[in-house]
């Protein structure tokens, strides 16, 4: 720290965000988005929604570490779940229960659908997915954009960025966008709809949350970085085929269409993750 | 279970159970939500469409637009069909306008035989044909006597030129909408009479949804969208039109500041805060509420009073004492769409006088009334309360396709990208929240409101739009007239179970103006109180009776009523005779003033 000191503060700073825990670099993401999107859009709709989900969140997480016997609990984990959870579940005015069951079972889901040791779902991708399927007549998915503000979406999107490539994980993040670009493009040629109205979705805080936040998930995803890769791209492929169904109006399945990201990540990463650790040695130790 | 006292796999295991049985919860809460329509009491009225059997054949035709939006013209043509209510004869029988949205196609005057049949005068009457190339086409219509001759006058709004007709008498109108500066091209859906000032004159705001420069005939450009699902300002321009009483109007609107441009689908006015002046209430699409509050007559102030913080898809402004409090509460209907999309409506109790703001209080069927529109609150049972008439459902096409996931495509992106008409999806021959049952919700006190639809007999899946309500036959009860888009009109005649108690006023204004409209009434009998007010144009696309009906249950005898006239007169009536309708004239001034 002496004599190059502007050049070399900067690489130390950058560097030193590296050495962040990453749990607390996605903390801070995701309170900013928190933080931007209530300040300016109310996205909440309703502070009792956030203390709701993320006071069972972190309940939820204590209790069940003491019962699994493992070491101490994660609140990051159940930090993030908590907000994740707050933002993107719009039920119907007036209830709280989805915000209360999702919490618990967000975090339950890691405890109790475990293999070999870990658990396989992202717990907010989890709950929210459970929520639809099981509870669509009380349940929808956060459908805000940001106002039609870019300045919102490129802060979130900088800070999103950045955050992944000192988390380790912005391979994930652009392999899913750049999958999720061409197969727009894709779906926009077969269908015959317009290329913008495909591409839309993917500016908007829903996807936001999704990718810088679930799909990105290093607790739940595979262990090697073209696995990650892999994954990603899968995921992006299960949506687009989700998509395809949706604009085909195939009945059967609608439930998946409102959030075809978030129910794609639901189908294909526990698959992804469980081959995974089936190829691997079993690995013992409590939920984090 | 305590860690040490209880095996692990044995707290795994009832980890898991609880784990389950969450999720069956959640499954169950689901599903018990809409309990609504079981285990209700009878709820003392029924209502059977008769519009074939009085003479109402009126159907609604959708506008046909520029080609170049014909990828989403079944959205944005998706409005006008509207009712409207007044006595254009002073015959005592009141009379219903129903406008149409088509080229070619004429608007409706149905005058009242007062033999339970109608009849449609609209064409000798001059009333008809208000939907031509290069005029635009009707999108609703508001009943006021702006030169107080004892006529009532018709504005209709359009998609086009604002129009003006006089009432002459003898059932017939003359268009003076260029000799009192109305001639205004604006994409309006909802207008409202009012005397803002209290001169005794009644001015006319106008709302625009769509910017007044498209002319949608003829499209310059495919940027006619919103900018934002939620905060979009890029909507029409509406304005206020001061009443000069030469029969000419003056647009005031910068000048008292009312000029937002919101996509306003509609508004009433009624004083929220008991200062005596009259506020405007505007209901928008794709933002929050608005409150204008009139600030003695000299300039409105666009208030900051709760609303802001709620952004949803207003479409109806409706204004009643929701639970009898004596105050004048907002319903305003939004979007709810199983799966997608829970805005739930909004029930905006008045709390201004003492708070300075409105709080939310629509939970359950109150909330949820699937893609509403059009909204009335009217005592249908004659019991004391105020029941809630809700119309609903956007565009009913192929029960198979839903335009839901197009539209959730491009509901999340960038307001950039949905502004241009061209990057929606195509509509096709997708409905989009079509065939919904219609909401009728029974005021049960402190048990909330119940869904009595089916069981009073309202079971359509029309394309409802606007509500109005009236005692058409002159029975002691309000009917419910319902104008439907691209559909026929409905006219559900109300059969009330015998006992309970009516009464109804005819407010003639002397210092106000002559229809009285403005002003308020509040009841007192048998410890209840009630107030109502004359309206000028209130829910969607729609204007109720001009007489205030009241139901008094049990109660043969009303201990008073106290009339809050527009001029600002305050008027006591001691026992007003019951179960029948009381004309009253505003007292010559001076009189008491509140």
């Amino acid at each position: 720290m002496t004599a190059a000191a502007p050049r070399d503060r900067s690489g130390t700073l950058w560097a030193r965000l590296g050495e962040v825990d990453p749990r607390y670099l996605i903390s801070f993401l995701i309170t900013l988005i928190l933080v931007v999107g209530e300040a300016r859009y109310g996205i909440l709709g309703g502070y009792d929604r956030l203390a709701v989900a993320l006071g069972v969140c972190v309940v939820t997480e204590l209790a069940l570490a003491r019962l699994a016997g493992g070491r101490g609990a994660g609140l990051q984990s159940a930090y993030i779940t908590g907000i994740s959870l707050a933002l993107l579940l719009k039920p119907r005015a007036g209830l709280l229960w989805p915000f209360a069951l999702g919490a618990f079972l967000a975090i339950a889901s890691k405890y109790v659908l475990r293999y070999r040791g870990q658990h396989l779902w992202n717990p907010s991708n989890f709950a929210i997915s459970l929520l639809l399927l099981i509870a669509p007549g009380s349940v929808a998915i956060l459908s805000h954009q940001w106002g039609n503000h870019l300045a919102t979406n490129a802060v979130i999107w900088a800070f999103g960025l950045v955050i992944a490539a000192r988390v380790g994980v912005l391979h994930v993040t652009l392999t899913y966008v750049v999958c999720y670009v061409l197969l727009a493009a894709a779906r926009s040629l077969v269908v015959g709809t317009p290329p913008l109205a495909e591409l839309a979705p993917i500016t908007g805080p829903m996807y936001q949350l999704f990718i810088f936040f679930m799909i990105t998930d290093p607790r739940t995803t595979v262990g090697s970085r073209r696995g990650r890769v892999v994954v990603a791209a899968l995921v992006a492929v299960v949506e687009a085929a989700i998509r395809v169904a949706a604009d085909h109006q195939v009945a059967a399945l609608s439930l998946l269409y409102p959030a075809p990201p978030i129910l794609a990540l639901a189908i294909v990463g526990p698959i992804a993750k469980a081959l995974d650790l089936y190829r691997r040695r079993p690995a013992g130790g409590a939920a984090g | 279970m305590v860690p040490g006292v209880t095996s692990l796999p044995v707290r795994r295991l009832a980890l898991g159970v609880v784990f389950l049985g969450a999720i069956l919860l959640v499954v169950a809460l689901d599903r018990g939500r809409p309990a609504e329509l079981s285990g209700a009491a009878a709820p003392g009225f029924s209502l059977t469409n008769v519009a074939r059997e009085v003479g109402i054949d009126f159907v609604h035709h959708a506008p046909r637009l520029d080609p170049k939006i014909d990828n989403i013209a079944p959205l944005v043509a998706a409005y006008g069909a509207s009712v409207s209510v007044s006595d254009v004869n002073n015959d005592g029988w009141p009379d219903l306008y129903f406008t149409n949205s088509r080229f070619g196609f004429p608007n409706a005057l149905y005058v009242n035989r007062g033999d339970g049949t109608f009849v449609d005068v609209a064409q000798s009457a001059g009333v008809a044909d208000l939907n031509r190339p290069g005029e635009g086409v009707s999108m609703g219509a508001v009943w006021g006597d702006y030169d107080n001759d004892g006529l009532e006058d018709l504005l209709v709004y359009k998609w086009g030129y604002l129009q003006l007709f006089k009432n002459m008498g003898n059932l017939h109108f003359k268009d003076v909408t260029e000799e009192a500066g109305l001639h205004h091209w604006m994409n309006s859906n909802g207008a409202v009479w009012f005397d803002y000032d209290r001169d005794g004159l009644l001015d006319l705001y106008v709302t625009s949804y769509f910017r007044s420069d498209i002319d949608f005939w003829h499209l310059k450009t495919t940027r006619i969208m919103e900018n934002s699902f939620e905060f979009a300002a890029n909507g029409g321009g509406h304005r206020l039109f001061h009443n000069l009483g030469n029969g000419r109007f003056e647009d005031v609107t910068e000048k008292m500041g009312v000029g937002s441009t919101r996509w306003t689908f509609a508004v009433a006015a009624g004083d929220f805060n008991g200062d005596g002046w009259p506020d405007l209430f505007l209901a928008n699409d794709y933002g929050p509420a608005e409150l204008f509050v009139n600030d003695s007559g000299k300039r409105f102030v666009l208030t900051r009073v709760g609303l802001e913080s709620d952004s949803k898809s207003g479409m109806s402004a409706t204004l009643g004492d929701a639970l009898n409090r004596g105050r004048l509460d907002a319903f305003v209907s939004n979007i709810s769409e199983r799966g997608y999309l829970f805005q739930g409506n909004n029930l905006w109790l008045n709390f201004l006088p003492e708070l300075g703001h409105f709080e939310q209080g629509a939970t359950g069927v109150l909330a949820d009334a699937g893609w509403a529109w059009g909204a009335q609150f009217g005592d249908l049972a004659n019991d004391g309360r105020n029941e809630l008439f809700i119309t609903n459902g956007y565009v009913s096409a192929d029960r198979d396709r839903s335009y839901w996931y197009a539209m959730s495509k491009v509901a999340g992106a960038n307001g950039n990208v949905f502004e241009d008409a061209r990057n929606w999806p195509a509509v096709g021959t997708a409905s989009l929240s079509g065939y919904e049952r219609k909401r009728v919700l029974v005021n049960r006190g402190v048990a909330g409101w119940v869904d009595v639809a089916a069981q009073v007999g309202v079971t359509d899946e029309s394309d409802g739009r606007a509500v109005a309500l009236v005692d058409l036959f002159n029975r002691g009860v309000l009917d419910v007239v319902v104008a439907n888009q691209n559909q026929p009109a409905l006219v559900y005649k109300n059969t009330v179970a015998p006992g309970n108690h009516w009464i109804a006023f005819r407010l003639v204004g002397t210092a106000s103006n002559r229809s009285a409209i403005g002003a308020e009434v509040t009841l007192e009998a048998g410890g209840a109180r009630q107030l109502k007010v004359v309206d000028g144009g209130m829910g969607f696309a729609s204007q109720n009776d001009r007489r205030l009906h009241f139901g008094l249950g049990k109660a043969a005898r009303v201990d008073r009523i106290v009339i809050r006239w527009p001029s600002g007169a305050r008027q006591v009536v001691e026992h007003p005779a019951v179960d029948r309708v009381n004309v009253i004239t505003e007292p010559p001034r001076p009189g008491p003033r509140p």
